[in-house]
């Protein structure tokens, strides 16, 4: 047998007889033999430990080797202590299940809550929820989420200037659950304040919700100031989605009265992993508890008085609630929670504050060297940003990512069309990797 | 496991001043730039950010006391029903952090990351081998988005019919999880509720009646929420197809078929697999999953964007270069995105690791033993706990609780009475056709030594409840925390720490 199986043939043997058959076979005797497989699966024969690492190594020299990591659009290449990974791979967080028994489950349910008091603190909001698949889902169930706690309302204005990322899993989740959703149209790179209003005149009782981003895709930090009351002036639900790790210095969705923040927790030092596993956040408003979808911990004590913590508000979920349930998600990203926690809580406040500084001072000294040569420029130059910009080139875009990855083994950002490319920087990156960058872009034409 | 609670929060830790991180330096000073970085006034955050301050060592030693409250596969025997939690190998976590994956930015240009998108199709093409289908996609997050996504599947196929607006029925069994009729709703469909015979089956004769041309689908999982295998299954999936509606199939009971059977010969047009079961990925406490979805021929032009593809020649009949074999492509007919990335990519690598590890041969037997481990439980234990359904079951079963019910000891005194004894406990009070449901699915990675021990435990709980309920019922009585008032946990929820 496998080595995982720690059957032996007289094990097998034994348990056939106490379980009243003859063969492994007899146990599917009610299996019609027309849909039993007729051949083993024509896949390779099982592998030792070294042949499974040669073969990932093997996939692995098939990728050009990428040290240096110029890419964002709301995934970043940020540094994480090496005690979080340690902290992660504790086999009794990493095997275990959703906290169903709280009593043998008070880790998990501790570093979640622990999590929740992050993530309201770092958003500015009330309360978090124990997580969601990804920043994309996590705004979509936000869309939903408003749409459910408004009676009669059933259209969300999303803002032109949000991730094309995002806003394809948001149309799809509002295409299938038959909510309209409409476009506020960006202006010189922003939201345009003055087409969301007369939207929202036109049609402010349909609205349920407002989506906007801070930063926005360009890497522009928008100013929302005044939008949260113009929002609740028609009664719509503010929702603003943001880059986790921005928080520790961007004014909060709290502090711009947003009802609803959500995002991606990627930039909190989870590994890029070619796209995940990474962590949506979901944080509101108190007056919005009972509408949140997902998993949320609470405190409580047991029956000997102790402090303890438990699945709490689960008549919202699916287990209970089948089809009028807020959501569909059993789930939340658990270890990424653990992950993201335990960042934070290495890192600090002091610590992400000079992440984001450093972040932002190499993404000036990017920009300038880009275009100290006048062949590039800011797309928006009187914006403000933190760590990311779009550069409009007059060097096509796909020369200079093709060139940069193949000479230099750096990732140069994100192609947004021929001549604009969207670049971001981090603490991971040094005055070399821009430098080098540049002499690869002059190359290019 | 430490049966002490630790307890502390980090925030209790926390001293001003201390620091667990050295932020790295990139040599570059405000001297460098001509234009400082300076925020607007307006957009600084105001309000002080007020996380934990401390050291490496207290932080390390924070979460190690944590996880030690923590029951996991690798503590001990987990037997939550529908879950299955099976080991979790440990070459699929050194896989899993590959260094050449783990720094891989999502939109590396296809032809830097080759390795990566072969990983991926491998994948997909293993996953179609072991489900019996055309294609499969591994964007889906979870087993409940696979669901959603499938269903999506579905919709978009009726719409390029143009059935679109007449099909938004989809029958679900009254036996299933709560996730299907919540996936059928976020999707825009009506739930329909077919009667399920007292084995958990579905009812034919109930089915019948309810297929006609307003039905998208039906989701079934098989075997059943009882573990029973849907005997029936040819003539559901001939039915359901002349009324024009598609068979979709919830794979969270997909390990029992393991080396036996495959949904796509069963009829099945739309399925999802959950890696974090039957592909043995961990369960990290709730996530991150995996929940691929796979399409019989003819549907997968519909499978969400992006999509991985293999090319062997280009659109002018050439041979492809190797850097351009595997393409991420975009469909215009497709159902749209469920995912801004190609899905959780170290959880897909670590269920590749997984099953070239098993490959056929080891495969091959894992159903099976699954099956043996359920059914030798069951078989050890019908004579004190009551089985509702005799005959053939799979990788899991279910006891309607004890079978003496004059000692008032339920179903959740047992399940609380097993912690003490040093087991999660099965799932409980799920499926909901009986009323004191215990549903136990060992996995085919337990050993007989383990399954007799548990056997031992379970059938010193019914003595003891006999003897001595009292005990049973105020258990458990070794667990770091006991009984948890959850009523006052929903009631006056505390749901962060400046709220305690």
């Amino acid at each position: 047998m496998h080595r995982y199986f720690p059957h032996t043939p007289a094990d097998i043997k034994e348990m056939l007889d106490r379980c009243g058959v003859s063969s492994l076979d007899d146990l599917y005797g009610d299996v019609d033999s027309s849909l039993r497989l007729k051949q083993p699966y024509n896949l390779p024969q099982g592998m030792d430990e070294t042949a499974v690492r040669r073969y990932f190594d093997h996939l692995a020299k098939k990728n050009v080797t990428i040290d240096v990591c110029f890419a964002g659009g709301g995934f970043y290449d940020h540094g994480c202590p090496a005690a979080v990974k340690s902290i992660a791979s504790r086999s009794e967080f990493l095997t275990a299940y959703t906290p169903y028994q709280p009593e043998i489950s008070q880790g998990t349910l501790q570093y979640i809550f622990e999590y929740q008091t992050m993530m309201s603190r770092l958003t500015g909001m009330d309360i978090s929820n124990a997580s969601m698949y990804d920043g994309a889902t996590a705004t979509a169930e936000a869309v939903l989420m408003a749409v459910a706690s408004q009676r009669k309302r059933n259209l969300v204005l999303v803002s032109a200037t949000l991730s094309p990322d995002v806003r394809r899993v948001v149309d799809t989740y509002a295409n299938y659950h038959g909510v309209e959703l409409a476009t506020i149209p960006a202006e010189d790179g922003e939201t345009s304040r003055a087409e969301l209003a007369r939207m929202l005149d036109e049609r402010g009782k349909e609205v349920a919700g407002v989506v906007v981003p801070s930063p926005n895709y360009y890497g522009i930090i928008e100013n929302h100031e005044g939008l949260a009351d113009l929002c609740h002036s028609h009664k719509a639900l503010l929702i603003v989605n943001c880059v986790a790790s921005t928080l520790a210095v961007l004014k909060t969705p709290g502090e711009l009265g947003a009802d609803i923040a959500c995002g991606d927790a990627q930039s909190l030092g989870i590994p890029l992993s070619f796209g995940g596993p990474y962590l949506g956040f979901l944080c509101a408003t108190k007056a919005l508890m009972r509408k949140m979808p997902g998993r949320i911990v609470g405190a409580t004590t047991d029956s000997e008085g102790r402090r303890c913590f438990v699945l709490t508000l689960q008549a919202r979920e699916q287990h209970i609630r089948r089809e009028k349930a807020t959501s569909n998600i059993c789930s939340n990203q658990g270890l990424m929670t653990l992950w993201v926690s335990a960042y934070m809580s290495l890192v600090g406040a002091g610590g992400l504050r000079e992440i984001n500084e450093a972040s932002s001072l190499m993404a000036r000294y990017l920009l300038e060297k880009m275009t100290s040569d006048g062949r590039a420029r800011l797309r928006y130059p009187s914006k403000p940003f933190l760590n990311e910009f779009l550069l409009e080139t007059d060097y096509s875009v796909d020369s200079l990512i093709a060139a940069a990855i193949r000479k230099g083994g750096i990732l140069p950002g994100i192609k947004v069309d021929d001549h604009t490319i969207l670049m971001a920087a981090t603490e991971m990156q040094t005055r070399h990797d821009a430098d080098h960058l540049f002499e690869i872009a002059k190359t290019c034409v | 496991m430490n049966r002490k609670v630790y307890g502390k929060l980090i925030f209790e830790l926390s001293r001003e001043g201390r620091r667990g991180y050295a932020v790295p330096r990139s040599g570059l000073t405000a001297d460098d730039v001509e234009n400082k970085p300076t925020l607007p006034e307006g957009m600084r955050r105001s309000a002080p950010l007020n996380l934990p301050e401390v050291d490496e060592p207290t932080a390390v030693r924070h979460y190690n006391n944590m996880s030690t409250n923590n029951f996991g596969v690798d503590t001990g025997f987990y037997p939550l029903g529908s879950c299955t939690m099976k080991y979790n190998p440990k070459i699929n976590e050194e896989m899993a952090a590959h260094s050449c994956f783990a720094g891989l930015h999502p939109s590396t240009p296809a032809f830097a990351a080759q390795g990566a998108l072969e990983l991926y199709w491998t994948l997909q093409k293993s996953l179609c081998e072991i489900g019996g289908m055309e294609e499969f996609t591994l964007n889906p997050f979870a087993g409940a988005q696979g669901e959603l996504t499938g269903l999506m599947v579905i919709r978009a196929y009726h719409a390029s019919r143009g059935e679109g607006e007449k099909r938004r029925k989809v029958i679900v069994p009254d036996s299933a999880h709560g996730t299907n009729p919540a996936s059928a709703a976020v999707c825009g469909l009506e739930v329909v509720e077919v009667k399920s015979r007292e084995d958990g089956t579905v009812d034919v004769a109930d089915l019948e009646p309810l297929l006609d041309d307003s039905v998208a689908a039906i989701m079934l999982t098989n075997p059943n929420t009882l573990g029973i295998f849907e005997k029936d299954i040819p003539r559901i999936a001939s039915l359901v197809h002349q009324a024009g509606a598609l068979m979709y199939y919830d794979g969270a009971n997909l390990n029992p078929l393991l080396g036996v059977a495959r949904p796509g010969d069963m009829g099945f047009d739309v399925m999802h697999v959950n890696l974090h079961k039957t592909f043995s990925t961990p369960h990290g406490g709730g996530g991150p999953g995996s929940g691929p979805v796979g399409v019989r021929k003819g549907l997968e032009k519909f499978l969400p964007n992006p999509r991985v593809v293999r090319r062997t020649e280009t659109p002018e009949g050439f041979p492809v270069k190797d850097t351009d074999r595997y393409a991420i492509e975009y469909s215009p007919i497709s159902l749209g995105s469920v995912s801004a990335t190609l899905g959780n990519f170290a959880v897909q690598a670590r269920a590749l690791a997984y099953i070239l590890t098993l490959g056929s041969d080891g495969l091959m037997d894992a159903g099976k033993l699954a099956t043996l481990n359920a059914t030798y439980i069951k078989e050890s234990l019908k004579d004190c706990y009551l089985l509702p359904i005799e005959g053939l079951s799979k990788h899991e079963f279910v006891f309607d609780g004890l079978r003496d019910k004059s000692t008032g000891v339920t179903t959740l005194n047992i399940a609380k009475r097993l912690l003490d004894h040093g087991y999660h406990a099965p799932t409980i009070y799920f499926p909901l056709l009986f009323h004191e449901s215990l549903m136990i699915e060992p996995t085919e990675t337990e050993s007989r030594e383990t399954l007799d021990e548990f056997i031992a435990a379970m059938r010193d709980i019914a003595r003891e409840a006999a003897e001595d309920p009292e005990t049973v019922k105020t258990a458990p009585h070794l667990t770091p925390v006991t009984r948890p008032d959850d009523t006052t946990a929903a009631l006056n929820p505390i749901l962060t720490f400046d709220n305690l």
